[in-house]
């Protein structure tokens, strides 16, 4: 898989914007303090405490319900699109609060990514557009080379690269449901977040496409830190380093019930909930 | 390590609900500025209407008083009095006779593109629809007047002859009725405004009835009911609020309709119940006819008709929308 | 039975990866159908012609058309019961009201080129009516004034509505601020505002109270605030159909509210966009009542549009129409035809761009693309 390797280094496309300060690059860490969420008035999840190292894969497990997306979308201020929708506790990328004020909620964004479950590109983009979309709705400017090399290497982390390589003028959405997933991922990489938060980004794909993301993943883990919501035991078994297991009584709000490295949620769990769950006796 | 266990209970954060701090670009907020003053543009233009039209109208309407609204003549130029107590009412009866024929249609119609028609023949109809809709009322009038009405007269005709113990159908005509006396009618009219009206109710009732719960649906059909019993249980009674706004939505449209009624009708300023008899009236016909014949008292009597027109179709359509909006999912679709 | 039963031995035939053909219509119906409009075409023959005094082909249709229903009812309740009954009774009482809908249009368009081809002639669009006189041929002359005063009226009038219109969607929709609940229900109400109100408004507004003339640009203003909503509405329905998810995948790239709409939101939606305003235009374009009060109407060319009388082509059919001479009705006749080939063309052509998806890559985006490099 030499291919693959990335060949040309990211342009630094953060430097462009000069008030960034030195530590909104490379993997961040993210930390949520006691976090609780709201629609309305029901609340959705309760005193969620979580610590998010840089550079490490940690996945989001637990039945349907149990709060985990709702948390996700908590970690980079799309929560607060949902009408209605309101949050308690604060979330810290590198120590400073994102969601008083501290950070431009657009920079919040661009730094912490986001991949959901069902692939959509912009459908009146084409897929190079679509790559580099990210830079334009965010207003960075990068001269053409610089954006050519993005698109390339994007493509090329995304595992991409050499399947469309020749179709970069296509509309985004010509590409199959494995291949647009991808280039979602292509398309969050290129304004190099610090954080990339996935919902379930395998649950529509077929599984070569499952395991192709997968590797993206292991490959992208060091230079990005990852958050990752997956119904799937085995995956989050694959992919991540520690492991975070949501439950929600019923009519109560959900929280984290056991949260250890991965290799311990599964073979030793503390809390036997968390056993009866990973060993698919509920969920 | 566990970083539950690492966060003492000191160190945890008040869980009160934050309020997310937004701080906008300057590009944000002149866009957000600039959608919002558009957006107001609308307001004031509908707020500039009405006022116009009350400053335009008031000097007639100082003029002529309550009788604007107890007298039927119309010779505001001539010194004379003026009143819409007259040609009020054959607007409504000529909205009234298009709504009469249009809902029935419409429904039908609706129906059909919903419920029967080939999935082929739905698109198709669907874009026939808005087509009717686009074509001018002006070429409505001009097809009514010339080539429907010689033939809908005889209809007239026979209303007259077979029904016209009832009012509406009644000819004063003391030596027999002649087809003479049944051009330029109410009725004519009514029925040139139903055509314009269709349109516009039917496409308010398909969206309605499409948005029919398919699982009440199927379960009528899983239940052995006939086409018409899944019609009649599950999408009339869901669609009752799209019939009945997509009525008035026609009826405010009826209403001001100008350019067909002015061709048909000629005009009259004594209110009867005949609806098949020659001689109607609207307000918007008034005003398109009288327009270029009235003088400073004629045009104030003529912009505080308009008003009334105005205000009448401004309720009709805000209640229909209530009606139609309350029965419609505005529901956004979702990737 | 002989039917069923041949129905029958066919299906057992059928081999097995035959698809089974669902039908709504069965032979039964269809020749139900034929034996009753047999049937009652008979029989109101013979009321018809003897017992009710009606005349005219009209009254005729009608009484055949009561007489089909009752007849095939009767039928349909002797063959299969009385709740197959009903449900034929709908069907043809739908059938029959859907084609109401449909009958006029064909006969509307049918007629309008029956009586406007006559005059129409290629000097139709390159003349004005300076040269003619009461006593000149129909095909003398033309409405080359009246088609360039209402392609100058309703240009205007799309660039003061089309952005207007669109921003105001925007609002509604995008920015979703505290007004827009109102904003909706004023729009509403601003669309039902009745055509001849609109003209009335801009002649108190705009030429009584400001002073100005009746004019090219007096007729626009009075159609945009007509077209103004209309935009609205239907632009704001299309935005609506932009799928949530792309919205947000633009904020959570960190794009900001401006540039998500104006790169993500409107490019998704541009055909629809485009298909709403063509719509609008060709509803536009048709607007008679507003213009008689505000152009004021003229027989020869104005090219300006901010200065002086001019016509438009509906005023110019609706003033025609009502002379008394023949040449004048075959003229306004013959306008009437180009202003229905107006409203045609732009149909079709808004129904062909409507067909497009938003990845629908132009002639114009591919050269943009490819300027850029990126194609």
């Amino acid at each position: 898989m030499t291919d693959l390797q990335i060949t040309t280094p990211i342009p630094t496309v953060a430097s462009s914007t000069a008030v960034l300060a030195d530590d909104t690059r490379g993997a961040a860490g993210l930390t949520a303090n006691n976090v609780a969420c709201w629609f309305g008035t029901k609340k959705v999840l309760e005193g969620v405490c979580l610590d998010m190292a840089p550079g490490q894969v940690t996945a989001l497990i637990g039945p349907s319900g149990c709060g985990k997306s709702t948390f996700l979308r908590t970690l980079n201020r799309m929560h607060e699109l949902v009408p209605g929708a309101t949050l308690g506790g604060e979330i810290l990328i590198n120590g400073v609060d994102i969601y008083r004020g501290a950070i431009p909620v657009t920079d919040v964004r661009r730094r912490i990514g986001m991949v959901v479950q069902k692939p959509n590109p912009f459908p009146a983009m084409t897929v190079a557009e679509n790559v580099v979309s990210g830079l334009k709705l965010s207003g960075m400017k990068v001269t053409k080379s610089e954006r050519d090399d993005l698109i390339e290497s994007c493509l090329s982390k995304a595992g991409l690269w050499n399947e469309v390589k020749n179709r970069l003028g296509d509309p985004g959405r010509a590409l199959s449901g494995g291949q647009q997933q991808r280039l979602c991922i292509a398309r969050s990489l290129a304004v190099s977040p610090q954080v990339l938060l996935m919902d379930e980004p395998c649950s529509a794909l077929d599984p070569t496409s499952t395991r192709r993301i997968e590797q993206t993943i292991s490959e992208i883990s060091e230079s990005v830190t990852i958050v990752i919501v997956s119904h799937n035991m085995q995956q989050a078994q694959r992919v991540s380093d520690r492991c975070a297991f949501f439950l929600a009584a019923e009519n109560e709000p959900g929280r984290i019930i056991e949260e250890s490295p991965t290799k311990d949620i599964f073979t030793n769990p503390r809390d036997s909930r968390t056993e009866d769950y990973v060993n698919g006796r509920f969920g | 390590m566990t970083s539950v266990a690492d966060v003492s209970e000191s160190n945890l954060v008040d869980e009160a609900r934050v309020t997310p701090v937004v701080r906008r670009s300057k590009v944000d907020r002149a866009y957000r500025a600039v959608a919002t003053l558009s957006g107001s543009v609308v307001f004031v233009v509908m707020a500039l209407i009405g006022g116009f039209l009350l400053y335009r109208g008031i000097d007639a309407l100082r003029i002529s008083g309550w009788g604007f609204i107890t007298e039927s003549q119309w010779a505001p130029d001539m010194g004379g009095a003026f009143g819409i107590a007259a040609v009020l009412p054959y607007t409504v009866s000529i909205a009234l006779v298009a709504l009469f024929l249009a809902v029935p249609i419409s429904v039908a119609t609706a129906l059909f593109i919903t419920e029967y028609a080939p999935r082929r023949l739905r698109r198709f109809l669907t874009a026939t629809i808005d087509l009717l809709a686009a074509v001018p009322s002006l070429i409505y009038g001009l097809w009514g007047l010339f080539y429907l009405q010689p033939r809908l007269i005889t209809l007239s005709k026979w209303l007259a002859d077979n029904l016209g113990f009832i009012p509406f159908f009644e000819v004063n005509e003391d030596f027999g009725t002649s087809l003479g006396v049944f051009p330029s009618s109410t009725f004519v009219a009514g029925v040139i405004v139903s055509l314009m009206v269709i349109p516009i109710c039917t496409s308010v009732m398909r969206e309605v009835f499409g948005q029919a719960p398919p699982g009440e649906r199927e379960g009528a059909m899983a239940l052995g009911g006939t086409r018409w019993g899944v019609v009649r249980d599950v999408v009339l009674p869901f669609g009752r609020g799209g019939i009945i706004g997509g009525s008035m939505l026609g009826l405010g449209r009826a209403l001001g309709e100008t350019i067909a009624v002015t061709l048909i009708i000629s005009p009259s300023f004594d209110a009867k119940w005949s609806i098949v008899e020659q001689g109607s009236n609207s307000i918007a016909a008034l005003i398109a006819l009288k327009f270029s014949e009235s003088t400073e008292t004629g045009i104030s009597a003529l912009m505080a008709a308009g008003l009334a027109l105005f205000v009448i179709t401004l309720i009709v359509n805000t209640a229909a929308s209530s009606v139609v909006n309350r029965s419609r999912s505005g529901s956004a679709t979702e990737i | 039975m002989a039917l069923a039963l041949r129905r029958r031995r066919n299906v057992t035939e059928a081999v097995a990866d035959e698809k089974i053909r669902i039908r709504s219509v069965e032979s039964i119906d269809v020749t139900v159908m034929i034996g009753s409009a047999i049937a009652s075409f008979a029989l109101s023959q013979l009321l018809y012609e003897t017992f009710l005094p009606l005349s005219g082909a009209l009254g005729y249709v009608v009484v055949w058309y009561v007489l089909f229903l009752a007849v095939s009812w009767i039928a349909v309740r002797e063959l299969r019961g009385n709740v197959r009954a009903k449900d034929h009774l709908a069907r043809v009482v739908v059938w029959s009201g859907a084609s109401m809908a449909i009958v006029p249009l064909i006969l509307i368009v049918l007629y309008v080129v029956g009586k406007g081809y006559h005059a129409l002639r290629p000097q139709f669009f390159a003349e004005d009516q300076r040269y003619v006189g009461a006593l000149s041929d129909a095909t003398e002359g033309g409405g080359a004034h009246a088609i360039i005063g209402t392609i100058q009226q309703v240009g205007i009038a799309s660039l003061i509505a089309v952005p207007l219109g669109i921003t105001t969607a925007v609002y509604l929709n995008e920015v979703k601020g505290r007004l827009a609940k109102p904003l909706r229900t004023v729009v509403d109400a601003m669309s039902a505002v009745p055509s001849i109100v609109a003209g009335l408004f801009i002649y108190a507004a705009w030429i009584l109270a400001l002073g100005n003339q009746q004019t090219g640009l007096a007729g626009s203003l009075a159609l945009s605030v007509l077209f103004l909503p209309t935009v609205t509405r239907t632009a704001e329905v299309v935005l609506r159909l932009v799928p949530g998810g792309l919205r947000e995948a633009s904020l959570a790239l960190g794009g900001t509210e401006w540039r998500t709409t104006s790169r993500v939101v409107l490019p998704t939606s541009r055909s629809g966009l485009v298909t709403a305003v063509i719509l609008g235009v060709a509803r536009v374009i048709g607007e008679t009542a507003p213009l008689i009060l505000t152009v004021g109407g003229a027989f020869i060319m104005n090219w300006n549009p901010l200065a002086g009388k001019q016509d438009s082509l509906p005023f110019f059919v609706f003033r025609l129409i009502r002379f008394p001479q023949e040449s004048q009705i075959a003229r306004a006749w013959t306008g009437a035809l180009v202003l229905m080939i107006l409203v045609l063309v732009l149909f079709v052509i808004a129904r062909a761009i409507g067909g497009r998806g938003p990845d629908h890559i132009g002639r114009l985006k591919k050269w943009r693309l490819q300027r850029k490099g990126l194609a």
